[in-house]
């Protein structure tokens, strides 16, 4: 196993009476994508902030790159790379300027222009960083958290916001970040996200992390279920598959239908139960679970509230 | 010293760009120079204890750049640049508070002072005004007097529950001291009620200071002025070092 990079002990913050963050514990080993996942105010963001030094915590231990962080966190921010959930820059800072800024301020650089290219915000170098499209500016924070050529990068919420392609186009720019060796450690709401990105996720609600895994085995240990979904003509007689073993389940709406099942054998099953009897059948599919169901299983709600 | 010299520009810049700021700083003040001398002119006379208008309250106008600046563009700026999280990115990253605040200041400070050499230039070739005083003197108080009221325009920024707080306090008690103190119109042609008022101005005092420095008189003859703007420096910069928040 590589080595951890990050540690958290019994980290507890509140505020007032809300315990923003109540006890969590976990490592995150180098070259890994690790994710916080979990609803609004779960808690992910104030976990990450004690974690970067930002924010001091109530108590427990955190190491991060060998550094305390609440005490040494001057020295631990020149040795990573951090993305906000909410920030800005001045309106009329230029791309380049926040580029040769925040150069600045770090022991350690890599060039910009390249990191620009990368990025696709070459030709936006004089825009304003006000004229920037969303998707823009977070590409162009995301440059500013690799300007020193960190080892480990922390990404807040980082597709928040964004359309779906360009949620896209950023997931395969995380993964090739890491492909170059970092390590990086992102918190998000979306479920979808987690499981295609991360090697392993903790998931968080109200202030504890409730599961920690890699997203295949959390979506194994909930007893997965299986949906198949076709359509049938309306006059189709179906009223056997009552009969067939491996169906737990089935809804009919219309033309219609969907079957849930726990066994493997269910889709052969099924299929040969229409085969044999001559019904027609179109636009087959099966669903597996997702890191969304883990996240109801465990909860008993859905994460989107 | 890069990131401070990369920072003091990059502000420089940002503050010049912003249209609102830079013209209070920058045209406001000589604007008014010119409004009122052209009404008044500056031809001496016994109100104004033997000078001209212009003699008399051009240093009283680097008081409205003092007011402006350390009223207005620091609280509002300050409190917005932590309200959209801008403040916090910088935070993230190794530079220092004190850097950071310092690269700051030190902008505030020089937009301040070009201003002033502006509002100077302009009395000189356009209206000859007579300077009786000591040059340093003047730019020491000017400098004293400025820093005050940063210190005070930051302890707004850090009271404010919002941006917008910021920007209404500071734009009504800085329009108020800016009119009220002698500094935009002259004591001398405003009544006692006004004078009354004025004591409770901090603004008050650095106009005394100023134009005293302007035409020779000593700092320990001015003792009054000079222990408000002290005073006021101290608790500005403690208030706002104690309660100075990052977002």
């Amino acid at each position: 196993m590589n080595k951890a990079v990050i540690q958290v002990k019994n980290l507890k913050k509140s505020y007032g009476k809300i315990k923003a963050v109540d006890d969590i514990s976990f490592e995150i080993y180098e070259q890994e994508i690790f994710g916080l996942v979990g609803p609004n105010g779960a808690g992910k963001t104030t976990a990450i902030e004690c974690i970067e030094g930002l924010r001091k915590p109530n108590s427990g231990n955190l190491i991060v790159l060998d550094l305390n962080p609440t005490t040494r966190g001057q020295n631990l921010r020149n040795l990573i790379g951090i993305q906000l959930q909410e920030s800005q820059l001045p309106a009329r800072i230029k791309v380049w300027e926040a580029m040769s800024l925040f150069s600045s301020f770090y022991n350690k650089n890599i060039e910009s222009e390249p990191l620009l290219k990368d990025l696709g915000l070459e030709e936006k170098k004089k825009s304003y960083f006000d004229k920037l499209s969303g998707g823009q500016k977070q590409r162009l924070f995301i440059a500013l958290a690799l300007i020193n050529d960190p080892e480990l990068i922390f990404l807040d919420e980082l597709t928040t916001g964004l359309d779906p392609q360009a949620r896209r186009t950023t997931w395969d720019l995380i993964s090739s970040v890491r492909n170059k060796g970092k390590t990086i450690f992102l918190t998000t709401h979306f479920m979808e996200e987690a499981e295609k990105l991360c090697d392993r996720v903790a998931i968080m609600d109200k202030g504890k992390i409730i599961a920690l895994d890699t997203p295949v085995n959390l979506i194994k240990d909930i007893a997965t279920e299986t949906r198949l979904k076709f359509s049938v003509t309306e006059s189709a007689e179906l009223d056997l598959l009552d009969n067939i073993k491996s169906i737990s389940k089935y809804e009919k709406s219309g033309s219609n239908i969907t079957i849930y099942g726990h066994d493997k054998r269910m889709v052969k099953d099924v299929v040969n139960f229409l085969v044999n009897r001559n019904i027609d059948f179109y636009d087959l599919q099966t669903e597996q679970s997702t890191l969304e169901d883990v996240f109801l299983a465990l909860t008993g709600k859905q994460i989107r509230n | 010293m890069r990131s401070l010299s990369r920072l003091t520009v990059v502000q420089m810049k940002l503050y010049l760009r912003e249209p609102m700021a830079a013209f209070f700083t920058l045209v406001w003040a000589p604007m008014m120079l010119l409004l009122f001398g052209f009404i008044y002119g500056n031809e001496p006379t016994p109100f104004f204890g033997g000078l001209g208008f212009i003699d008399s309250q051009l240093p009283a106008y680097m008081g409205i750049i003092i007011v402006t600046v350390g009223m207005m563009s620091v609280p509002i700026s300050t409190a917005e640049d932590r309200e959209k999280g801008i403040l916090k990115r910088f935070h993230s990253t190794p530079i220092s508070p004190a850097i950071y605040l310092f690269s700051n200041v030190f902008t505030y400070f020089i937009m301040s002072f070009i201003g002033v050499t502006l509002l100077f230039l302009l009395g000189k070739f356009v209206y000859h005004a007579q300077f009786e005083g000591n040059i340093f003197s003047v730019l020491a108080g000017f400098t004293v007097s400025t820093l005050s009221f940063f210190s005070f325009g930051y302890l707004i920024a850090s009271l404010s529950p919002t941006a917008r707080v910021a920007q209404v306090f500071g734009m009504v008690t800085g329009f108020i001291m800016m009119f009220l103190s002698g500094a935009a119109i002259p004591m001398e042609v405003m009544g006692d009620k006004v004078a009354n008022v004025s004591k409770y101005l901090p603004l008050t005092y650095v106009v005394s200071f100023l134009k005293g420095l302007w035409v020779g008189d000593s700092w320990g003859s001015h003792w009054l002025d000079l222990t408000v703007i002290l005073g006021l420096l101290v608790v500005g910069v403690f208030i706002s070092t104690v309660t100075f928040k990052w977002e």
